[in-house]
Formats: structure tokens, sequence, C-alpha cells
């Protein structure tokens, strides 16, 4: 079949181009960069104790911030379709905060807010609860940087829910909790899963909210890219290099596990709503 | 009586109703609008003229100066290979579309550190490239071109996934139109494309410029921290913070948080615009033939 409309090579081409000279290509050194060390030099570092405790910092961190989210996304996204409240508008557009923030003022924000003298730490360190540079700290960022995610997954799927399919649960004899459990929750499950890992696989990355809130100690409060930046300071290219290809092989991971929940969600629903990181 | 049946088939008892509110709206008041509020006091704590001096200050305001110059230049480039990217996957069929469009996704997964540590290992002083630049005299990492060519990585996404779904939904049958009545391919772009995107590539434009101009990690790693040269706004955020210049990095600060307000302002209006020219569409089109 010819094609009517012109610019298929020419939108393409560039759009390839571009995407291998800026994208594929330089990620690609990185993984050549890393082939060209020994194994034990980058199973050395990969699997240090520094690198291990700092992977269990970021992943612990990000899986915690994840299932908060997840959780209160879930009421905050039903909360604003479902329910009537003055200034809601105002309050939908205020969840892409995080998304417009920059992570930096997000960072030395949570900061000033949860140390020891800050408007929240002052009521919780007496509760002998210290947040900031802990890796508490870390979760408070995380789950700011992670928020709308859920939310902007979850609202579309749950404006779509058919009241039919509710009130049909409710004739049968449902209470209204079974009919959540049963009939609504299964819905909305993919969505919801979506959100969170969206929420996780940023959080994982995240760098700049981070690292003013959580004190940032070696085995403690690490998270792995700052390990990488301060490898990076130490002049200790294979180091980062190492534990960069590490992330970048975890990134791809999460991406191919988020496009596989949006098309199982997509076909559930039918639907063309995708958030992005 | 069947009346009040149906309606709390739908809906919540009154008392988990408050409850679910109260607990979704004071996570956000928690979360969201209290970090908001606390930026502006503290930048704000040592009165107004504190403010002015720590803002006009020769370093912040050269960062000011410096973070709009890489969002200028980038975000041309993020319209040309978005609308690019978009026109390619919307309209047309071809092998290995679906990798691509994951492919377009690839920088929003990757960490930002490991963005900046990338484009080190290629144009920094050890790196592929490093002796050949050197030779030359050609500066990029820990200088501005370094800053430029993260940030484009960083924000490549933002155009193409605003414009893809919008000019899958909007099919090709305009375009075809106007092709056929003889339009060249720049006119059919420029009097029935473009006109027709516009609302939605202004909005990939402004999330794309909220990132090019707050981007933290990747720019860290390759600016190389040269005050009065390399530093954006958030990473003279950074310095002036760890120096305890609470009020001169908050001062910083409320400019980015002010960026933030007026980016969602204006995403809150181009949504409520692209929803008005959605529904104004199907107003004026007659109802669909039921046969």
């Amino acid at each position: 079949m010819k094609r009517v409309l012109p610019g298929f090579g020419l939108s393409l081409g560039f759009t390839l181009v571009y995407l291998s000279l800026l994208i594929l290509l330089p990620l690609s050194g990185l993984a050549f960069k890393a082939s060209s060390l020994t194994f034990e030099q980058f199973w050395s570092v990969a699997t240090g104790e520094r690198a291990l405790a700092a992977y269990r910092v970021t992943f612990g961190a990000s899986l915690v911030a994840a299932l908060i989210n997840a959780f209160f996304g879930l009421v905050v996204a039903w909360v604003l379709v479902r329910y009537p409240f003055p200034g809601k508008r105002l309050v939908d557009s205020l969840v892409d905060l995080p998304f417009a923030l920059p992570t930096a003022v997000a960072g030395i924000t949570l900061a000033t807010l949860y140390a020891g003298n800050g408007w929240i730490g002052r009521f919780l360190e007496p509760l002998g609860l210290q947040i900031a540079f802990t890796p508490l700290g870390i979760v408070v960022a995380l789950t700011f940087i992670g928020l709308p995610f859920v939310v902007r997954t979850l609202q579309p799927v749950i404006e779509d829910i058919e009241p039919e399919v509710e009130e049909a649960a409710a004739t049968l004899g449902a209470s209204r909790l079974q009919t959540f459990w049963r009939v609504l929750l299964p819905g909305i499950f993919p969505a919801l899963l979506t959100g969170f890992t969206l929420a996780f696989s940023r959080a994982v990355g995240e760098y700049g909210s981070v690292i003013f809130i959580a004190g940032n100690m070696p085995l403690i409060s690490e998270i792995t890219p700052l390990l990488i930046i301060s490898k990076l300071e130490q002049y200790d290219v294979v180091g980062a290099t190492a534990l960069a290809s590490v992330m970048l092989a975890i990134s791809f991971v999460l991406l191919l596990a988020v496009n596989g929940l949006q098309w199982w969600a997509a076909n559930r629903h039918h639907g063309k709503e995708r958030v992005s990181l | 009586m069947s009346g009040t049946i149906v309606r709390r088939a739908n809906a919540e008892p009154r008392w988990l109703r408050v409850t679910l509110t109260v607990l979704g709206l004071g996570f956000l008041f928690f979360f969201l609008a209290l970090p908001l509020v606390a930026v502006f006091a503290e930048a704000f704590a040592g009165g107004w003229g504190a403010y002015r001096e720590a803002l006009s200050h020769p370093e912040a305001l050269s960062a000011i100066g410096l973070t709009i110059f890489i969002a200028v230049v980038v975000l041309p480039f993020n319209i040309a290979v978005g609308v690019a990217a978009a026109w390619a996957i919307a309209k047309f069929d071809f092998r290995g579309k679906s990798l691509l469009i994951t492919l377009i996704d690839l920088p929003f997964a990757v960490s930002p550190v490991v963005v900046g540590l990338v484009f080190l290992l290629i144009f920094g002083a050890q790196g592929v490239f490093g002796p050949w630049l050197a030779e030359h005299d050609i500066k990029i990492v820990f200088a501005l071109p370094g800053m430029i060519i993260v940030t484009l990585f960083i924000t490549f996404p933002f155009v193409a996934r605003e414009l893809i779904p919008l000019m899958q939904a909007q099919g090709k049958d305009e375009e075809e139109a106007a092709v056929s009545l003889g339009a060249s391919g720049w006119q059919m772009f420029f009097r029935v494309t473009l006109p027709n995107i516009k609302w939605g590539l202004l909005y990939g434009v402004i999330l794309a410029n909220a990132r090019a101009m707050g981007e933290f990690g990747a720019v860290s790693v390759v600016s190389g921290h040269i005050r009065g040269e390399t530093n954006t706004l958030p990473l003279y955020v950074e310095i002036i913070y760890n120096e305890y210049n609470a009020v001169g990095a908050f001062a910083a600060a409320s400019v980015l948080a002010l960026l933030a307000l007026v980016t969602l302002v204006a995403k809150t209006l181009v949504e409520w615009k692209m929803r008005q020219e959605t529904e104004m569409l199907d107003t004026a089109l007659p109802p669909e033939k039921t046969e």
C-alpha cells in the first residue's frame, strides 16, 4: 500500500539518529566500559560491604516509600474522584508538585521540616522519633518524590468504574467492604501495581532530594547513587562504573516491568492512559 | 425507600467518607502543602531585605541566567525530536514500533547520577574522546556543553510522550485530506497538524522546561561546580545550603518553587483548554448513526 502522508522517512530517521546518538550509544558506552573490567574488579566493587549496604538502604527505603504511596495514593485518588469537597481542583493540581519542584528544593525543605528544630521534627523528636539524618529521612524524601505516580495512574481507572458493577454487588447482598475487596480492588489492582512500580523505580535512582535529609553515613544511610558520586570524587572510575552498570541493569528490568504491567492493565480496561516517570 | 438503597450501594457510610477524606487530605497537607509553605517561610525568615540581598548576589544572578540559558537551548531540540517521533509513531505502522516507544521512556528510568557518569566516561579526561578533545582544546564535561547534553538526555521523553497518544487519537484523516487537496508536506504540517497538537505540544514543553531548569543529579556530576560559571540554580542552592546560609539557599529555592507553581498553573490551564477543545469537537460533530 502506498503511504499517502509524507515525512515517514524523515521523521523516523531523525528520531532514530537522535535517539542513538544521545541515548543508546552513550548507555552502551557504559556497558562497554564495564565489560573492560575484569570479573574480580567488577565483583569486588559490586558486592563490597559498602555497596551491599547501599543497595539495602536504596531498595529498602524505596520499597517502604512505594508502599506508603500505594496506600495513601489509593486513598487520595479515591477521595479526589468520588467525594466532593471545597478546593478540590486546587488539591488535584497540587498533586503534581513533586514533578514540578526541583529535587534539590524538596531535599533542603524536607531536611529543614524534619530536623529537630523544624516544624514537624520538633513534635516528633520528643517522642523519640528522629527522622532527618536517618534512614527514615530517606523514606520521607522518596515518599514525596513518588507521590504523584500512584494517584495519577489510579484516577482515570477509578473514574472508569461502571456504577452497575457496584450496584450488582450490593444487590447480591455484598457489604461495602466486600464490594471493595472482591469487586473494585481486583479491577484497579493492575493500575495500583503500575503506580507502585513507577514510584519504586523513580525512588531507586533518586539523588537530589535524598542527600540533604539522609545524613549520608556509609553503611547506614548512604544510597547507591551517592556511593557512585563519592567513588567519582575519589577518582575511582572503575568503582563508579561497576556500581552504575548494576543500577542501569536494574533500571532496564524495572522499565520492562512497568511496560508489562501497563500492557496488562490496558488489556483489561482498554484504557490508553499512561503515566510517566 | 429504594432510592436510599441505591445511594448506599455506591457510597461508603458517612463516617468512612469523612475518615478517608481526612486521611487523604492530611497526607497531602504534610507531604505537599507544608513543604511548599516552608520554602517561602524560610526564604523570608530574614525579612524582605535579606531576601532581596540574597537574590541579587552576583553568583545567584549568574546561576539564574545559566539555568534559563540551558532551558532555552534544550527546548527546541525537545520540540523537534518530540514532534518527529510522534509523527512517525502515531501516523505510520512499522516494525519495532513498541520497542521504539519503550526506548523513548528510557531516560525516565535511568538514575540521573548514572546519566552524568555515562557522559563523564565518554567526554572526560580518561574517556573515549577525552584525549582527542584535550588535543583540540575543547571542553565538554565540567563545562556548559556537558550540562546541555545531560539535560537533553534527561528531558528527551516529555514532548514525545505527550504527543504520541494525542496524535494517535486524532487519526490521520485531516492530514490525508490536506495532502489530497494538494498541500505540500510542510503546508500540511503548519496548517493542519500543528494547530491540532498545539496544546499538547505546549503541555510537553512545560513539563520538559520544569525538568530542564530543576535537574540536579545529572548536571551536578558533569558541571564541576565552578562558582559563577557552571552553577545552575539547583546547584547553587546546594552549595550555599552546605555553607549554612539558610536564607540564601531558601531564597534561591523560592525562585525554583515559584517556577514549580507557574508550571502547575500553566499545566492546569492547558489541560482545561484541551478538555474544552475536545468537548467543542464533540458537540460540533453530528451524532453518530447507530445503524
